[in-house]
This record gives structure tokens, sequence and C-alpha cells, in this order.
């Protein structure tokens, strides 16, 4: 394997956390037989899951350490129609400061300079939270090309990239044509996810592959080689609107998928699973995934995000119960 | 080991299951038990006792009572006692108990899952996850087959009382799998646990009588083989039921041969797991995982021998091994491990043994560079490539963590590959080509074939082996008949010897034939002579001599045998043209009807009008089997996945047929149209004395289109024809009806290839009477099922 990434490598040359250590996808060129020779077993991928909650199982302090690394790969979001600039800002101060110090304090990790991964909005809202994240290294990405449809003209998501990144957005959420995979017109989608990449410039990009919409496994494995064949940084698996958000089988299958683009090019991809995620024992499960499928060091925020905007809630109520021995309340914590 | 430094490694920490109550479990019966037998426990009658321990760490669990022949005497004498009452309760009121096993179960399910993994050294993953629920999935579908008894299996009944010996890999759900059944069709169980494994049992019996299960119905004798040889001879036990060892299988099957005793058998295996290059390999891999290193690969079933395509092997076997660098091996109550403890020191001398032999063989091993306990039973997940066919490892079971791998460059080597072995349990089958799965699936010579998928199990899916890895099934229907047996039977009368003939006088002749007909035996299509070339006298009842037939010796059941090895074709013909053949068969005795009613009244000396019924019930009986040839047909089962389960019954392959003298010519066709029409290929062994009627049989054959092999006949001394057929390893089932000492005998010298027997046991049939020689109970003898699992979902 490529960068000496081998699986299971231990943290301890993690990069920072928001530092952009690894090298960015360069993409490869179209292979139409990587992707037709794409076999996936749905019956296989979904025992997989279902076992794996009974092979690991994360207590006590590891399970308090693995939350913690959870909140700063959480891609703090919020994309609804009422969204305000006061809504952002707020979600911004959550970001900065996503646990209650006193906390931190108990939990022994005060120093450790914990925020969230990253702010995801509109792009309506980037430069408000580009201010209001001023002196941090939080990132601010933004959801484009005519999310979450994607059904905007061409040159219109272009643009609309372009806009982002000159308001300070530095991560690109962009949505696929569905079209293009239902059809099988690999080459289209190649293209599209060519055109995003190049208009995000620095910026890193995630491919949201709207995996509800796509209905098979099959096709989230081919979509997701195409869009890292043409340089996606993320592949990511829903924009929360569709009927059905990330699952651990629909996960399982895109990380196989990072896995094997790994082996074949040696370019590394990230891995944001979105919609859905709520419950720290969920994200305890994705964690759980991404070790055993991909190894340590994808559980990092440079290659791990989770998009989610009430997890945080539950994470926070997990770690107030592993701190004082006592079940929680929502009231209890500032809410984002 | 802090928050912040997890926060930094990620690494997983220990995750240990509480085993608080087991321990008081323990402490209450002061860790020290006897037998449970007529509702209690009861002290051993000798008072000696030996020690179960953990195998993860060698500590001591508890004392165990060393069952004596004293000891399985009163168990059998309490099951006894209690099954008339068991039986006579309708099958409604046995429903009810069976109901109320499978939530006492459920009630107690982390209590057994604890225990289970203490005593054994498997991951409580496992024994929660797996063994547990599907203990009480068994006994809620039994509870079913109880509901249902008096309506659908009205024709049956119980056996009686059933000896059970059971392994240690699976403890509790093997006693489930052989419990429910009998219990609710009516019998009740003296049960034999593992000896390294008995707590779960004792505490199902405790927990199961506080449920209200009547006293007697099911007794727990716990021991060594010893305890299980005593239970095996018991007198009065009317059903061997045995999983574990072809080597120990072997012996029960010798020891009970002519005993009567109904047998089942869940021997070894050494199964096959065949990845195609168009397989989703990442779940094929993942497939492995279920496949080997579950359970540590102590499972009858693993998937042990790993075939991959060549164009793919090496990629497979790279990623194979980077999968099996992120296994996890500690202790059983671990909540973050995939593999366990071995069950003790002598097993894991055995498996490193192997693997050393392997490795001077030629293997390469490869062990992950993984934690591993120091202390305890332990043998870390082991893959051996390199390794070929004739290496020990490609044949000898593990029954360890350790996968053999092989390549293999078309589907039709995969399936040769698959089958060149002696057992046959299982198999796995990786392929996203449905036609290519479904092609290769009835080709494997296994009772279980998983497509996409392995270690799957259902109470209402039938489990059990094909060649040395056993006969009869656990589970479905055809599990609950191994635990049932005709009523028209129960009233069959030991057969009275003929009276003896006399003996024919040297200067006697027959009569004359306008022009000599030889009588020869028939093999490959063709009339052969017999290869010593001697011919036997047919003497009328009243010792007049009048005719010959070929004296045929072991070298003719050789041939014979390998030309129905060789026409494999029949088993495969579709079921309409074996129908038609058989009807064929039929209208041309009709045909000749009167030759074969003359030729009975000469040999036998009944009156004409008997030797015409003996006709026409014949040409019935092929008329009945012609119709059952495309009607006798498997199953699809609706097991709990995405999927379905096809039960098809299959041929057992080649089968030697013994003949009783009693109405011959019917006799003969009973025995075998059934074989013939299930796809059978058939070497029969006429009535010793009336052999005539078979050799005028062929006449019909060679008009009848039936291929050629598929039925071959010899004549000659029943007793050492019927010898060289049991003792023949390539022949896969013997039927013997005759003199008692026939069925003995071929129950004794099946255990070369432990093929499948279907005897008599020396008791007379009305072979007029469709009921008892007719039918389902014969057509079930003539096939085995093969449970095909087929998951699916795009």
């Amino acid at each position: 394997m490529a960068h000496n990434l081998a699986l299971g490598e231990t943290g301890s040359d993690a990069p920072g956390l928001h530092g952009n250590a690894l090298a960015r996808n360069i993409g490869h060129s179209l292979e139409l037989d990587w992707i037709n020779d794409i076999q996936v077993n749905r019956s296989a991928v979904e025992r997989r899951c279902t076992t794996l909650g009974g092979r690991r199982s994360v207590k006590k302090d590891a399970q308090a350490g693995w939350l913690l690394k959870a909140i700063t790969c959480i891609d703090l979001t919020t994309l609804n129609g009422d969204d305000t600039a006061a809504r952002v800002r707020r979600l911004c101060a959550k970001a900065r400061q996503p646990v209650r110090p006193d906390l931190l304090e108990a939990l022994g990790v005060a120093d450790r300079n914990i925020t969230t991964g990253a702010v995801c909005v509109y792009h309506r809202f980037v430069r408000e939270a580009v201010e209001a994240l001023d002196g941090t290294f939080i990132p601010v990405a933004a959801v484009s090309t005519g999310f979450p449809a994607g059904l905007s003209p061409h040159d219109t998501k272009i643009r609309e990239i372009e806009a982002s990144v000159a308001d300070g957005a530095s991560e690109i959420d962009i949505v696929v044509t569905r079209e293009h995979v239902l059809t099988g017109n690999w080459q289209a989608l190649y293209d599209e996810m060519r055109d995003f990449r190049d208009a995000c410039g620095e910026a890193h990009v995630k491919a949201i592959l709207a995996t509800g919409d796509l209905r098979t496994l099959r096709n989230v494995a081919r979509a997701s080689m195409v869009c890292m064949m043409a340089g996606a940084d993320f592949i990511k698996t829903s924009t929360g609107k569709e009927s059905a958000n990330a699952t651990l089988p629909v996960s399982l299958v895109m990380l196989r998928m990072i896995r094997l683009f790994n082996e074949r090019t040696g370019n590394i991809v990230g891995f944001k699973p979105a919609g859905g995620i709520s419950t720290a024992k969920d994200v305890l499960a994705y964690q759980v995934l991404m070790k055993e499928e991909l190894g340590r060091r994808w559980l990092e925020p440079d290659l791990l995000r989770f998009g989610a905007s009430s997890l945080l809630a539950d994470i926070e109520r997990q770690l107030e119960h592993h701190v004082t021995g006592r079940y929680s309340a929502l009231n209890r914590h500032p809410m984002a | 080991m802090t928050v912040a430094t997890y926060f930094e490694s990620m690494e997983y920490g220990p995750a240990p299951e509480s085993d608080g109550n087991v321990r008081d479990w323990l402490d209450a019966h002061e860790a020290s038990f006897g037998h449970f037998i007529d509702g209690g426990f009861v002290a051993p009658a000798d008072g000696g006792h030996f020690t179960t321990s953990e195998p993860a760490t060698g500590k001591k669990l508890a004392d165990i009572a060393q069952g004596s022949a004293d000891d399985v005497d009163a168990a059998v004498k309490a099951a006894a006692k209690a099954q008339g009452a068991w039986e006579a309760l309708s099958g409604q009121a046995r429903a009810r108990h069976l109901y109320a096993l499978a939530r006492m179960v459920q009630r107690h399910g982390r209590l057994f899952a604890v225990l289970e993994a203490l005593d054994n050294g498997k991951p409580i993953r496992e024994t929660r996850d797996l063994d547990i629920p599907l203990v009480a999935r068994h006994f809620y579908h039994h509870a079913g087959w109880a509901a249902l008894q008096d309506t659908e299996l009205s024709d049956q009944q119980a056996i009686g009382v059933v000896g059970q010996i059971i392994p240690w890999n699976f403890p509790l759900l093997m006693l489930a799998w052989k419990v429910a059944p009998a219990l609710a069709l009516g019998n009740t169980v003296v049960m034999k646990p593992a000896e390294a494994t008995p707590l779960t049992a004792l505490l199902f019996a405790e927990l199961a009588s506080r449920a209200g299960l009547p006293a007697g119905v099911l007794n727990i004798v716990t021991g060594d083989g010893a305890t299980g040889t005593a239970l095996v001879k018991h007198p009065d036990i009317g059903k061997i039921a045995f999983t574990g060892s072809t080597e120990v299988g072997r012996i029960i099957r010798a020891e009970t041969a002519g005993s009567g005793k109904s047998l089942t058998l869940e021997l070894g295996g050494k199964s096959p797991f065949i990845v195609f290059d168009d397989a989703d390999m990442d779940s094929a891999i993942e497939g492995v995982v279920d496949a080997i290193w579950f359970n540590q690969g102590q499972v009858c079933c693993a998937g042990s021998r790993l075939l991959v395509h060549e164009g793919i092997h090496d990629r497979f076997i790279a990623r194979l091994k980077q999968r099996m660098d992120s296994l996890r091996v500690g202790h059983p109550l671990d909540k973050a491990i995939d593999m366990g403890a071995i069950i003790e020191k002598g097993q894991l001398e055995r498996i490193r043994g192997l693997v050393a032999k392997g490795v001077e063989e030629g293997a390469e091993a490869y062990a992950p560079d993984i934690a591993v306990p120091e202390k305890g039973c332990f043998y870390p997940p082991t893959l051996l490539t390199g390794v070929e066919p004739a290496s020990t490892v490609a044949t000898e079971e593990i029954f360890g963590p350790v996968m053999v791998a092989m390549s293999f460059r078309t589907p039709d080597e995969a399936v040769a590959l698959a089958n060149n072995t002696r057992y046959g349990l299982a198999a796995s089958v990786w392929s996203e080509n449905i036609s290519l799965a479904l092609d290769v699936a009835p080709q494997l010579k296994a009772g279980v074939v998983w497509v996409n998928a392995t270690n799957l199990f259902d109470a209402g899916v039938g489990f059990g082996g094909y060649r040395e890895s056993g006969f009869g099934r656990e589970g479905g229907l055809e599990g609950a008949y191994e635990y049932l047996k005709p009523r028209a039977w129960a009233a069959r009368k030991p057969r009275k010897d003929l009276p003896p003939l006399p003996a024919a006088g040297p200067t006697d002749s027959f009569e004359a034939m306008p022009v000599d007909r030889t009588a020869k035996l028939y093999i490959g299509g063709k009339q052969a002579r017999p290869d010593g070339n001697y011919s036997l006298p047919v003497l009328s009842p009243k010792g007049k001599l009048i005719g010959e037939v070929g004296e045929g010796n072991r070298k003719d059941v050789r041939n014979a045998i390998e030309v129905a090895r060789k026409a494999a074709a029949w088993s495969t013909a579709s079921t309409h043209l074996r129908a038609q053949i058989l009807y064929y068969m039929a209208e041309n005795l009709s045909a000749r009807g009167d030759e074969f009613a003359r030729r009975l009244v000469a040999v036998t000396g009944v009156k004409p009008a008997a030797a015409q019924k003996e006709v026409a019930a014949s040409i019935n009986r092929l008329f009945a089997y012609g119709a059952w040839a495309d009607k006798f047909d498997g199953a699809v089962h609706s097991p709990p996945l995405r999927g379905v389960a096809l039960a098809m019954n299959e041929p057992i392959g080649v089968a030697g047929v013994l003949c009783p003298d009693e109405a011959p010519l019917l006799s003969f066709v009973s025995l075998v149209a059934p074989l013939l029409a299930m796809g059978n290929r058939v070497v029969a062994v006429p009535s010793e004395r009336f052999g005539l009627v078979a050799t005028d049989f062929y006449q019909v054959l060679e008009t009848s289109d039936l291929p050629a092999g598929a039925l071959n006949i010899i004549t000659g001394r029943t007793a050492e024809l019927g010898k060289t057929l049991a003792d023949h390893d390539d022949v896969d089932v013997i039927w013997a009806f005759g003199a008692r000492e026939l069925s003995k005998q071929a129950e004794a010298l099946s255990v070369g290839n432990m093929k499948r027997t279907f005897v008599d046991n020396g008791r007379a049939m009305d072979w007029y009477d469709p009921k008892i020689a007719e039918g389902r109970h014969f057509l079930r003898n003539a096939v085995q099922v093969k449970n095909i699992w087929i998951p699916y979902g795009e």
C-alpha cells in the first residue's frame, strides 16, 4: 500500500487535527474495466455489517476517547430553508467549543483544542461562517452544485463552486448527477466530477453520491470509483435529503472502494457518511467500521467526517455520563 | 490508559462481559454436579467425578459426575418409564412444552451464553448472537412439528427412548438440534454431553424441569467415552443420534449393527470454499473469516479448503492475509474479539502438529503478527498456501483455525477438487453469476451448500452430510423423520425361513427346452457370464431341478459397481425420462406377464392365480414409482434471511440391493424401482433361491430403454455378494432385505465409507401392501437431501 498507510497503523504519527499532511487525490484516468469488474453481494455486505457490532466493542475510557475523536470529525451542519446568519453564528460558536469546558477538564483533554471537523452550510452563509470561525483552524464547507438534487445547469454549478471558494470555503461538498450513474454513463460522471474538482482549486472536494437515489450497492460502488478517478478528496454518502441516509452497508461498500482505489493508484481518499447519524452508538459503529476496513489512520478528521446536526448533542450527554456516572439531559449542554 | 491516550491511540480497550450470574449459579451448586435423571440431580452410582475447566485460563469450573453403565441404565429406565405418557400426550400438549423450553432459553439467554463461553472458550459474541438464538429457534420450530404431528405425520410413531451424544464445539446448540425434535415427536431422551463441556446441558435440564418438563423426559448423563459406549450398547434404546468425529461414528455404526437401533451420524468434514473470479472478493474474504475462524475453526462444516480461481488467487491471498492482520484473539468474554480459546491442550497439539506437517510437505504458513494470550489454550488464525491435494493438510480435518488454499482453472476442476475428499458435509460457492453458482451447487457432494455465504443454519433447513460426513438430517421435515418410524412397519414379524429344499440329485435334469436358454448376469446393459463361470442349480419347491443361474462372485460385483459408477447420466436424467422408462418397464412386464407368472409357479410353487397377482402387483409398483419419479420433489425453505434454501432430493449414487425370497418378483421390483426412480444406479442381488425370476427380468430391461449400467443384476449367494457390496467403498448405499444376518452384515461392513443402510432386520414384509412396501418411506431412503442456501439481493 502506498504512503506507508498500513492497515491498523497506530496514531502516533497521525497528523494534527486539521493539518493537510496527506497528498491530495490526484485522480486517475477513467478505467472502464475497473468499473465493470466491480461485484457487490448485498447479503454478504449486510452480514458483515450485522456481525461487526458484536465483534468490536468500545467501552468506558476508550469509548470517551473515541467519542471525543468523533467530535473532531463532525462537519457540524445546518442545511435548512430557514437558516439565517444568526443561526449560522450559533452553529460556529458550538463548533469552536463543542463540549462544556468542565467536562473536557474532567476527561483530561482540556489541552487538546477539541473542535468539530468543520462547519457545513449553504453558499449564502459561507462568508458569515468564515468570519465566525476566524482565529480557529475550523474549515468551512459549502454544499454546492445545485444541492441537493444537482440538476442545475453545469455552468451554474461551476460558478457556484467558484463563488463559495471565493467567499472562503475550503471544502466543497458537491452532488453528482444521479442520472449519469443510473444510466451507466461513467464518462459523463467522470467529466462532471473532473470539472468540479478543477473549479475547487485548493479547496478539498467531497463527492456526495446520494446513495439513497442510486438504490443498489453496485451503483454505489461504481459511482465511488468513478468519482475517485476524477479526483474526489472525499466520497460522501448522502445529502441528508434523500429518502435513505447513510447506512453501514453503503458505507462498507464505499470503504472497500477507497481501499481498492488506494491499492491500484496509491491515492488516499477520505469518507464522509452523512444523514441519520444521530447517536453516539451510531458513530461508534462507523468508527469501528473505518478502523476495521481501512485502519487506524482513517479515524482522523482529514480522512473521516460525519455529516451531522444532532449527533453532537448525544455525544455530549454520553461524555457527561462518563464523567458523572449519571445519565444526562439535553438541556445541560449548550445548543448549536 | 486514559481517555486522552485512547483519544490518541484509538485502541479498543477492554470490553469484558460480566460472569457474575454464572459464578452465582456454580456456587449455588457448590461447583459440583451429579447426573440429571428423572427430574433431578443424582449422585453418580460409583461416586466418581472429573473436572471441567475454562480453556481460556485453565481454571477449574466444576466437578462433573463420571457416568457408569449403572448411571446410564438408571437414565434409560427413567426415560423408558416416562416415554409412554409423553408420547400419549397430544402433539399439541407436547408443543406447549417445547414452546416453554424456547421461552425458557430466551429468558435465560445471557446466563447460557456466558456459561457456554466460559466452558467452551468460544467468544461471547458467538454464544450470545448465534448459538443461543438458534437454540431457541430450534425449540420454537419443533414446537411446531409437535403441534402438527397428529395431522401431518399421523402415519408415523415415535421411536421410543433415544440416546444422544454431542460434541464440545457447540454444546448447547447440538443439544437443541437433538433434544428438540426427539421430544417434539414423542421420544424421551438420555443425553451425554461432551466431557469437556457439560455445563450448559446441566443448566438446561435444570431450567427445563423448572419450566414444567415432566421427570424422565430429558435425562443428562455426563461422562467420557466409556459413558457413551454404555449408552450406545444399551438394549432398551431405539435410536442413537451422534455428532462427533468420523472415527467414533464408525465405532458406533459397527457397535449398533444388527441391533435394530436407528442411527443418525453427523461427522467430520473438510468442506470446500470455492471462489470464482466473478465473486465479490471482499465479501468472499469475510466469508473465509466466517468459515474457518468461526468458533476457532472447531466446526464440523467449517470451510477449510479454500479453492480460488487461478486468475485471482494471488490477489485474493494477499488481501486475505491483510484481513487476517486485523483479527483479534482473546478471552472469550471479551466483547472485542474474533476468536477465543481452543478447547483443550490435546487439540492444540494436534493443530500444531498438522500445521507443522503441512509446512514439512511444502506449504507456506501465514499467521498474522497479532496479540495472542500466552496463557490458556490459544492458536492464531492461520493460512496455509501452496497446498496440493496430495498434502496431508488438504485431506485431514484439522478442526482448528487453519485454512488451506489451492487454486483451480475451470468450474469443472473446482468441482473435481471440491469433491476430492472422503467427506461431504458442506460447501460454499462464491460467484455473482447465478448460472454458474446454481450449476456448481448440485454437483458438489455435500449436504449443505451456501451460495455467497457460509455457516448459515436454521431449524427449518435440514443439516447433515454426504459420504463419511455421516447420514441423517437435523432440522426441517427430513430431520423430524429421523425421530419417527412408520406405523405400518411396527407390526412386522420376524421372517420365517423357507422350508429347506431337498438336495438335487446328481442325475437330475431339467425339462428340455426347445432351445437351451442360459441365465446370465446382467452388467452394464449386457448379459454377462459370471467371472468364475460357475452356475447354481435352481430347484422347484419339490426339489426338481428347473434351471441354473450364474454364480456371481466378488469380481462380478466389482465389475457391476464400476459400470454403475460410470452410468452417472441416469442420476442427472430428467425425472420425466426416468418416469417414462419405469412406465415402459411396466408395459413390457405386462406384455410378458403370463411368462413371468408361469415362472413364479415353477420356482416358488404358488398357485397360478397367486402368481398372476404377484405379476400384477409388480406392474402396479413400477407404475407407482414411474408416478413418483417426477413428484418426490424437494422443498423451498424460507429461513430467516432475504433468500431461500432449496432442499433438493438428490440420488445417493450407487446402490447395492439384497432382495428377500418372499414374493421374489414383487420384492425385487419394490426395492429396485424406488432407487431407480430417484436416479440411483443399482446393483441388485435377487432372491438366492428364485434368481431365475430376475434373470427373466433383464429381458424386460433390455426392451425398456433403461440406460446401460443403471440397473445391474447379479445372481448368486446373497450373503457372499452382500458382503462384497457392503464393504465396497464405491457403493454409496446398501439396502438389505432378507435374513436378519444380512442386515447386521450390511450395517457392520458399511463403516468403510460410511455408506447409508436401509434394512429390514429380518422382519418379513407384506410386499402387496403399499402402506408397508411402497411410497415415501422407500423414497426417503433412496435420496439424500441437499440444502442449497441462496441469499439474494441487489
